[in-house]
């Protein structure tokens, strides 16, 4: 077993969506919580690509946000490097924060439009105590150069690069504090498909150059497939299955990832004919009993409608669904 | 028409002569007189004491005798021309409105900077914080929109005379008059910050900074605030023109700066006395100084609002 | 000479050129696009942000966005030259011809007012029937988008529908007048792949049934691969190349469609690294001289840099504008 980098245990994030105070009073109304994430654990390691894929509502976003501590889980645990992760405690956290880092969705976003390129790069350095003086700009030249921009752009201010590019340098900001785990959050969902190459492209060469690990958090399969060494299907907030990547597409175990599959239009022209999909994710305010995905499930049978499925180890790696417990203990007796 | 050889980066100077906000400045005819006339204006009051031709306020140089003189026309006794004539005690009303768009300027940019300061800082930090803290201000700001602003200044004034000693009023008055002003006109500030601090903080680049546990004061300086300030600006520059006319109203009332430092405010309230009497000088040019620096100075906020906002371009 | 040339294409698009004028000079958004969409045709439009795409839709319905114009170039539907409409009736063909799906249901959907009251307004706008009958004919038409309990549901306001019933409601009204051209405009593109898969489906359907062609605008090459018939690929506001989807995906004439597929990552490919295209689409202002991919080509030819190249025809009818292909052209 390689070594884990990164360990989530009963992930759980709850939102207050009440209304407010007065409103429930009136209107006689409990309070209504969503449950984003619920009870998700998995295990990235050292060097890997796990990729959590999901469609809108499954909570991937609420993950990643929780493990580099943008959002306080309502419940559960997340272990980097063996150490749990206390954001409340700022000394002993700042240590474990320069080694990870996160790339974002939206490179017009994420880069702040009144700061320069040089100054956006170096903000972990500073704020780490990396280097100093001349020797940060050397550094900030040399990431520039890394990212295939050159050390000349420092000065521009983001504006003036387009969003490829802009991509570009968020991803030298983000090795600018010689991290070792990158969350990448829809890093190319908003580019253009020959510019998403290139930043696929680029992610591959930093990770075999630097041996980083990723958790890449996108809602395309074929992106995901491309990258990643182990993939994690997520729906209304709950693991359903984790399997290995090239396997995960050519023997999917729970229903939802078999309907995933089918749904991506193929480019291949094979002429497949696919199971019509049917249905769409239910609110997840007030989710269905039991295993949610059941209303939607074409091999839905009685104990799914009450009971929630546990995740059980398969062949590929594991599933929550209550086909394969049942068929085990059918083929048991 | 472009070509592909390797551009050159222009300097700082031609990026803003060449930016937008320079563009629809360059095609506003509106806009360069109204900076033009703000400018005139503003210059002449910081250089009245080397450009006015009297100094009204040095008693030894005053002339009993030139007093009502008109404008343009010698006085019968002494001969002496005035352009814009002279008031009641011989002073030349040239220099006093120099003088006094001197003390109204100073006091309009004073006010707008403090209530700047004290907008912008509520403002970030209600809207960064959010919750309880947010809701306290929020409503604070509420209780204090109900009141006419002036009726709030008076207020303050009035609670300020009673705890300085006499001995100091005088001294005092110009900053008591600031910080009424001032205190007046934050919740403006105070709510466009706070407006646009809560759309930025959801921003990536604000993530990402929190990311690498960047300190929430540092956030809020340094990535927050320069990303805020366009609204701010506007809000400013139309402020300064309210913020001019608010002192020029508190001193016609009689509760602003002493008359021995009169502002375009006091020198009207003293000129409207002398109109009925035939003496329409004395009153007329203040006020024509007031509107034209008020009205150029709002004129100008009204074009940077609309150059900022692109959606009416 | 394929069998589609035969008969009058339903929508012919010569020549066309929009332009915005700008502070900086007058920008180039489309330069000369020229295609046609034959009877009964899906069309598939693709091209990277900034490529044209749904300005090419927007040109044809008259909508395009001021200070954005048509400069030079017709449209033409059935025969009928239509760019030059007067607003008045480019608006009564719109719906009534013409039928219009966005990104965005909301957009298309007025949120005050019932699906029932939208559709029967539409219907009746463009058709002469009684109110009774639009309603029938509404219900129908949702009946048939897949929406359950259509005659109950067609009473409820567009907020009460979940994204991917608003979509199928706004292809219901698209359709509601029975129009000869649908032109979607990244109809899948904000909802989940689950539910994207099942409106390409409807979409599909419902054109193949009533007759009506398509002209499905978006990023997604896999979209189009299962939809279109035919696909035109934009570049830099100009059409790189054009032909049956199956030849354009699977053998790519021009430079930049080669690279385009081959940067997309599929279910199926075993490459380790993507297919990359270096640098970006340049801006409008920025277009080099020459053919406009000419600095990205990984085949460019001296004469790309100085000569902008013309649609080239080939075999199937694929039109192709790239140099590589001119010496053939001249041989044959």
């Amino acid at each position: 077993m390689p070594d884990v980098l990164l360990s989530v245990e009963g992930l759980t994030r709850r939102f207050d969506v009440s209304k407010p105070w007065l409103n429930r009073v009136i209107e006689r109304e409990d309070r209504q919580f969503l449950t984003a994430t619920a009870d998700v654990s998995f295990d990235i390691c050292k060097g890997e690509t796990f990729a959590l894929v999901g469609e809108s509502g499954s909570g991937k976003s609420t993950i990643a946000k929780m493990i580099v501590g943008l959002l306080e889980p309502s419940a559960g645990q997340i272990r980097f490097d063996g150490k749990v992760m206390d954001f409340a405690s700022g000394a002993a956290m700042r240590a474990l924060r320069r080694r990870f880092q996160m790339i974002f969705q939206d490179p017009f976003a994420s880069l702040n439009p009144r700061w320069r390129v040089g100054d956006i790069i170096a903000e972990p350095i500073h704020t780490f105590g990396l280097l100093r003086g001349a020797e940060v700009t050397r550094e900030v030249g040399r990431l520039l150069d890394l990212v295939g921009l050159s050390a000349a752009d420092a000065e521009k201010f983001p504006h003036e690069f387009s969003g490829g590019q802009r991509q570009r340098i968020a991803i030298a900001r983000a090795l600018s504090s010689r991290p070792e785990f990158i969350v990448c959050d829809e890093p190319t969902s908003a580019l253009d498909v020959s510019v998403q190459a290139q930043i696929l492209n680029l992610m591959r060469d930093l990770q075999d150059e630097f041996g980083l690990t990723y958790l890449l958090i996108s809602h395309d399969l074929s992106v995901v497939r491309h990258m990643s060494n182990r993939i994690g299907v997520l729906y209304l907030g709950r693991l359903v299955e984790v399997a290995e990547a090239k396997r995960l597409f050519t023997e999917p175990q729970h229903p939802y990832t078999r309907m995933l599959l089918d749904a991506v239009p193929d480019l291949s022209l094979s002429g497949r004919r696919r199971t019509p999909v049917t249905g769409e994710i239910p609110n997840p305010i007030n989710p269905p009993s039991g295993c949610a995905f059941h209303p939607r499930c074409p091999q839905v049978f009685e104990p799914c409608r009450h009971q929630t499925p546990m995740s059980t180890a398969t062949a590929t790696g594991q599933a929550a669904c209550h086909l394969l417990t049942h068929d085990q203990k059918a083929e048991s007796s | 028409m472009t070509d592909s050889t390797p551009e050159k980066r222009p300097g700082a100077l031609a990026r803003a002569w060449d930016s937008d906000i320079a563009w629809s400045f360059r095609h506003s005819p509106l806009a360069i007189v109204a900076a033009l006339v703000s400018l005139v204006i503003i210059l002449a009051a910081v250089l009245a004491p080397w450009i006015a031709p009297h100094d009204p306020f040095n008693p030894a140089s005053l002339n009993l005798m030139d007093g009502f003189t008109p404008p343009m026309e010698p006085n019968a006794f002494t001969g002496n021309v005035y352009w814009l004539g002279t008031d009641n005690q011989g002073r030349d009303v040239f220099s006093t409105i120099l003088y006094g768009a001197r003390i109204s300027l100073f006091v309009g940019f004073m006010a707008v900077l403090f209530a700047m300061v004290l907008g912008i800082t509520l403002g970030l930090i209600a809207g960064y914080r959010g919750g309880w803290l947010d809701s306290l201000l929020m409503r604070v700001a509420d209780v204090q929109l109900t009141f006419p602003s002036i009726l709030l200044a008076l207020l303050i004034f009035g609670v300020a005379r009673g705890f300085i000693p006499p001995a100091y009023r005088e001294a005092m008055a110009i900053w008591v008059l600031i910080v009424a002003i001032g205190l007046s006109d934050w919740v403006q500030y105070a709510r466009v910050v706070r407006g646009a601090t809560m759309v930025e903080k959801n921003k990536e680049y604000v993530q990402a900074a929190r990311v690498i546990g960047a300190h929430p004061a540092k956030i809020l300086v340094r990535h927050i605030l320069p990303n805020v300030m366009g609204p701010v600006l506007v809000i400013a520059t139309i402020g300064l023109a309210l913020a001019i006319i608010a002192e020029a109203t508190l001193s016609f009332l009689g509760v602003g700066v002493p008359p021995t430092q009169p502002s375009l405010g006091t020198l009207i309230r003293i000129g409207q006395g002398f109109l009925f009497s035939g003496e329409w000088w004395i009153l007329l040019f203040p006020s024509i100084t007031l509107l034209a620096l008020a009205l150029s100075v709002n004129l100008l906020g009204d074009w940077l609002r609309d150059a900022l906002n692109p959606r009416l371009r | 000479m394929p069998a589609l040339a035969d008969k009058a294409p339903l929508l012919s698009v010569r020549d066309l050129v929009v332009e915005f004028p700008t502070r900086r000079g007058v920008l180039r958004a489309l330069d000369k696009v020229s295609f046609d969409i034959a009877e009964g045709e899906v069309l598939g439009m693709v091209g990277e942000s900034g490529a044209g795409k749904s300005l090419t839709g927007a040109a044809i319905i008259g909508l395009l966005e001021p200070p954005g114009r048509i400069a030079s170039g017709e449209v033409w539907l059935r025969g009928e030259r239509i760019d030059n409409l007067p607003r008045e009736r480019m608006r009564r063909l719109r719906g009534r011809r013409i039928g219009m799906v966005f990104q965005d249901p909301l957009t298309s959907l007025n949120p005050l007012y019932t699906v029932a009251r939208q559709l029967i307004e539409t219907i009746r706008t463009h058709m002469d029937v009684s109110d009774t009958e639009a309603r029938n004919r509404a219900v129908g038409l949702l009946d048939r988008v897949g929406i359950p309990a259509a005659a109950r549901r067609i009473d409820d306001y567009p907020h009460h529908f979940s994204g991917g019933m608003r979509q199928r409601v706004v292809i219901a009204l698209a359709l509601a007048a029975e129009p000869e051209l649908v032109i979607a405009d990244e109809p899948t593109t904000a909802l989940d792949v689950s539910v994207q898969a099942q409106i390409i489906d409807v979409l599909k359907e419902i054109c193949a049934e009533r007759g009506a062609s398509v002209m499905l605008i978006t990023h997604d090459m896999g979209v189009i691969a299962e939809t279109a018939d035919r696909v035109a690929v934009l570049y830099a506001g100009r059409l790189a190349e054009i032909g049956p989807v199956r030849d354009v995906i699977q053998r790519a004439e021009h430079p930049y469609t080669a690279g385009l597929m081959g940067s997309i990552p599929t279910l199926t490919q075993t490459a380790e690294r993507l297919t990359q295209i270096p640098g970006s689409m340049p801006r409008l202002d920025a277009i080099p001289k020459g053919c406009a991919f000419n600095p990205r080509c990984p085949r460019v030819l001296e004469r790309c840099r100085i000569e902008r190249p013309e649609l080239i025809a080939r075999e199937g009818g694929r039109q192709v504008a790239c140099w590589l292909y001119d010496r053939e052209a001249q041989d044959a």
